[in-house]
């Protein structure tokens, strides 16, 4: 399967899903809507032709505009095409929350908790949302760009001497 | 001169202050606190061709009951302060602290928040070693001075909340007295 039937494929499916897509080199970017991410993930897993079974990345960026500031980018690999497809779904500051795809791959766990911790996007349903690499007490988000390089002074403790 | 009267008579005499602290420095254990590169070249420097057991340094414990000088090798961050505090406070005393290249000493290259900018904002440091990492030859320099500082300061009733530093021209420790 090339690029241009995946996408005629998943467009077939869901329509108002699909906001937008992208080729560049080869790759192929697809946008979603926030709220249908999950069943296009499914779908995209599970269809015997497409089968993405592989989950390489999840990640945030942080774009700092007024509205839909975050963005969400799932890389997904089809171990049977060989192929790669990008997946991204925007947020907005106000309230970003974005639902979880762990459900369709497992392997979503660590990616989503490494992007709660960075970019402060909660992901709804995730089983185990905590923190990956920062301290658990930590109240900030680093990867946000309004984020100082050096940090908050007095956010992290350090033990007494 | 000691050695002279100690073949002549068979005893010498010295201060017991002075023979606790030749012993100690001739046999500082190691707690290798090797977290990052640095570790590399602290390993080097226990090999045979760097040999630390030169200078009696050689039992390198892992396990902080068993040490004397912490030898922090790497970048330290905010998350593994506290496990590198634990370890220090696990250790008995009398003990001392080097701290190894760059990253410990100052942050390093890692000017970031997640990043400790010098580890003696948690922990008193004896010495510090400069390098990227430093090389093996580096850090038995360190250890050398570390070994002088021992023997230039008390043995005991020496309280160990503040570092001391080694001044450029180290006063004696015994000073002599006018006729």
């Amino acid at each position: 399967m090339n690029n241009g039937q995946i996408l005629d494929k998943l467009k077939g499916r869901y329509p108002e899903s699909i906001i937008g897509s992208d080729e560049f080199r080869g790759d192929l970017t697809v946008n979603v809507r926030k709220d249908d991410i999950v069943r296009v993930g499914e779908f995209l897993r599970s269809d015997p032709d497409l089968s993405f079974d592989l989950i390489v990345d999840a990640c945030g960026v942080d774009m700092y505009r007024p509205e839909e500031r975050f963005e969400v980018v799932y890389n997904i690999y089809s171990l049977k095409n060989k192929r790669y497809i990008r997946l991204k779904v925007r947020v907005g500051e106000e309230d970003p929350t974005v639902p979880t795809v762990t459900g369709v791959w497992p392997g979503a766990n660590w990616h989503e908790r490494e992007t709660w911790d960075m970019f402060g996007i909660k992901f709804a349903g995730h089983p185990d949302l905590r923190r990956l690499y920062m301290p658990e007490e930590f109240e900030h988000h680093p990867l946000r760009k309004d984020f100082p390089l050096m940090g908050i002074p007095d956010s992290l403790p350090l033990p007494r001497r | 001169m000691a050695i002279e009267s100690l073949q002549r008579d068979g005893f010498l005499t010295t201060r017991l202050d002075e023979v606790i602290k030749w012993a100690r420095k001739n046999s500082l254990w190691p707690m290798p606190m090797g977290i990052s590169c640095c570790a590399i070249e602290m390993m080097a420097t226990a090999s045979p061709r760097f040999d630390i057991s030169r200078f009696g340094s050689e039992v390198m414990r892992f396990t902080p009951r068993q040490c004397d000088v912490m030898i922090v090798a790497g970048t330290v961050n905010y998350k593994m302060a506290r496990v590198v505090r634990k370890i220090y406070d696990q250790m008995p005393e009398p003990k001392w602290v080097i701290s190894m290249g760059a990253c410990a000493s100052s942050g390093g290259m890692f000017r970031s928040y997640a990043v400790v900018q010098g580890i003696d904002q948690f922990i008193p440091v004896d010495v510090f070693v400069a390098g990227c990492p430093p090389r093996p030859e580096n850090l038995l320099h360190a250890l050398m001075d570390l070994q002088k500082k021992i023997q230039g300061e008390a043995s005991m009733g020496r309280g160990r909340g503040l570092p001391i530093y080694i001044p450029e021209n180290p006063e004696p420790a015994i000073k002599a007295q006018p006729a």
